[in-house]
């Protein structure tokens, strides 16, 4: 906030830059150009355009970008792309998934410093770890709650708000079959992960109908949608209501509801078919310093990240602690791998209730 | 030497150097490589993914079913998605039809000369930006406070707001304006067959302009109508850009399940067993319309 902190920063970067450098220097003199190729989200941390600029510059390693806008679309692509990526985001709850099909890498941890410094309970997720092997090194954790447009009186605390008549015609839902289930089983009480009554959650969709004005199914149609006042209440990432509110000045306050939130683990990857191995981990290592979190977090906005000791170096009022209190976490239900049947199951009633919302 | 025999040879007798059909499959063979290649594998390709529980990717191995055929009875909602899509295909070609014949009549007609090429550009342009761009540009007309509304409110302050973006109608006019062109070209290449001295032929036996319009040059202008017919319904009723983006809560099609299927599911098998049930359906609209339009066409035969 204040111009020395920036500086001292700034200052503590060149030199952590520096030793970057020369540590890279001094274990190979002659690296030839290399070029990593990573799939995430657009607009996801990997293609902030200075961080792409001070990796490179510091390893000599080229960075292009991949886009997915679907979780699915990432498996499809890592499915039927073999040797075209070398680093992918992988929600957690995805990885078992993936990895079921043998395409991700184990992680080799000695040749990623910074994993030392990540919370335990992150990088040991259950999600991630396989037959005691790690595929995903976890990078950042967020949580799927509800956005609503400050300034129109009193702010929901609760998911009913998606079915209030007071805002009819005002709701935007996501476009995502594992979040709107999930927040119909808040709803109900029930587990995200294994929801036992589909029935009671169907009616509760269902009951949103008045009140749905548009499906979204990303950041940018999101933002777009809201500047354009098409719709004042939905649940949105973390991430983007932290970047909606720093980046754009948009009017929305994020609110962790009184049924609880989703919670989700965001895992870097190597497939099994990268040639690049080595090169995507030192990316990785730089992806979860906590120098690249901080200028993430104040250029851009960021979720949390898995690096226990980097949600420290933001200032005190920062809108990432605001976003991210402590006191959320036991209201949290984190996503974990879902079963063929269940995944079906979902899939199926959220197509349905589209369906049902277009008629 | 050598070079030289074969020439004499093709001098003597060039009619009979090569049969016919040597001719004919050598300049279809290109055509015919590249469609192999880049229509029929792929589609045989869906089908075989179409009976399968699961697709072939990665390990896993999926055994023959015939499930994903049963979707529609098993899901009977998406009876009603088929019968939205259906409405929307006909809907969208009968406009293109209503706004097309007539703009290719212009064309014929009123036009010639400097004046057409310059109308034919105006028609074509569309063409030349890309889709998704066309129909974002769409939102930014017909949303709330968008410049339709603005423009009805210029006119008449107090009428109430006029942003139909996320509606049927605004999913209508944005495939309209997309398909339109090949309703106009299809049609204004038949009328081009029409030969000018048959309209002054019903002229000089002292017919009207809208007896010449509906028992010349419609009946002439049928197959341009089929061709471009064929061209927007087939694409429209598997839109899912346009219903996505402009339809909102309402832009569920046939088009949104399927790639649903293909980038959100994961379950290409049924998103595979799906686009040939939709297959089916058009081929079978065809077949009935092909039917119709060859019994009249034999009695108009018969009648003259």
């Amino acid at each position: 906030m204040t111009f020395p902190i920036d500086r001292r920063r700034f200052v503590g970067l060149l030199g952590l830059g520096a030793a970057a450098q020369f540590t890279t220097i001094g274990a190979r003199p002659a690296r030839a150009a290399e070029r990593i190729t990573v799939l995430n989200w657009q607009g996801y941390g990997t293609d902030e355009k200075w961080a792409v600029a001070e990796f490179t510059k510091s390893t000599g390693i080229e960075v292009v970008h991949d886009y997915f806008s679907s979780e699915p679309e990432m498996i499809t692509k890592v499915r039927t792309n073999p040797g075209a990526y070398d680093v992918v985001l992988c929600n957690s709850a995805r990885v078992s998934q993936v990895q079921a099909e043998n395409l991700l890498a184990p992680i080799d941890f000695s040749k990623i410093p910074n994993a030392a410094g990540l919370a335990p309970k992150l990088r040991e997720s259950p999600s991630l770890v396989l037959d005691g092997k790690t595929y995903g090194v976890s990078w950042v954790w967020g949580m799927t709650a509800l956005a609503a447009r400050t300034g129109k009186g009193a702010l929901p605390d609760s998911w009913a708000a998606l079915s209030d008549p007071a805002n009819k015609g005002r709701v935007a839902l996501a476009d995502d079959s594992t979040a709107m289930i999930g927040i119909g089983a808040l709803l109900t009480g029930q587990d995200i992960n294994a929801p036992k009554d589909f029935d009671s959650i169907k009616a509760t969709l269902r009951a949103m109908k008045p009140d749905v004005k548009l499906l979204w199914s990303s950041e940018d149609q999101w933002n777009k949608a809201f500047t354009a006042n098409e719709f004042d209440v939905a649940p949105y990432w973390s991430g983007g209501a932290v970047r909606s509110i720093r980046r754009y000045k948009l009017p929305l306050a994020y609110i962790v509801p009184k049924e609880g939130a989703i919670g989700w683990l965001d895992s870097l990857t190597v497939p099994a078919s990268s040639t690049k191995k080595d090169a995507a981990l030192q990316f990785i290592n730089y992806m979860i310093d906590p120098g690249f979190y901080v200028q993430w977090v104040e250029k851009a906005g960021a979720p949390a990240s898995a690096y226990a000791a980097a949600m420290d170096k933001l200032p005190a009022d920062d809108l990432n602690r605001v976003t991210y209190k402590a006191d959320y976490l036991p209201h949290l239900q984190f996503q974990a791998p879902l079963s063929d049947d269940i995944r079906q199951k979902i899939n199926d009633l959220w197509e349905e209730t589209k369906a049902f919302y277009a008629q | 030497m050598t070079a030289a025999t074969p020439a004499g040879a093709s001098a003597k007798a060039p009619p009979r150097a090569l049969p016919g059909w040597v001719a004919t499959v050598a300049l279809l063979l290109p055509t015919y490589a590249w469609l192999t290649l880049a229509v029929f594998l792929p589609l045989c390709a869906m089908l075989l993914f179409s009976v399968l529980t699961k697709a072939p990717f990665g390990n896993v191995h999926p055994q023959l079913t015939t499930a994903n055929y049963m979707v529609f009875v098993r899901q009977p909602y998406l009876l009603d998605v088929a019968w939205t899509s259906l409405k929307l295909g006909f809907l969208t070609t009968a406009l293109c039809a209503l706004i097309g014949l007539p703009a290719a009549m212009a064309l014929k007609l009123g036009a010639s000369g400097r004046l057409r090429s310059v109308l034919f550009l105006l028609i074509i342009l569309p063409f030349w930006t890309n889709g998704l761009v066309r129909i974002f540009s769409w939102t930014m007309v017909l949303r709330e406070d968008g410049f339709l509304d603005m423009a009805v409110h210029a006119i008449i302050p107090s009428a109430p707001s006029a942003g139909i973006l996320f509606s049927q109608s605004a999913i209508v006019i944005g495939l309209v304006h997309g398909y339109l062109p090949y309703m106009i070209l299809t049609c204004f290449i038949s009328l081009l067959a029409i030969d000018d001295s048959l309209i002054e032929a019903a002229r000089s036996l002292g017919a009207r302009w809208p007896v010449i319009f509906l028992r010349v040059i419609l009946p002439l202008v049928v197959p341009g109508l089929v061709s471009g017919a064929i061209l927007t319904f087939v694409p429209v009723i598997g839109s899912f850009m346009e219903p996505r983006i402009l339809g909102g809560r309402v832009g569920v099609t046939m088009g949104t399940v399927i790639e649903d299927q293909f980038t959100a599911a994961f379950n290409w098998p049924r998103g595979a067993a799906l686009s040939f049930t939709m297959l089916a359906v058009v081929l079978a609209i065809f077949a009935t319309f092909s039917g119709v339009l060859r019994q009249s066409a034999a009695r108009a035969d018969a009648s003259s």
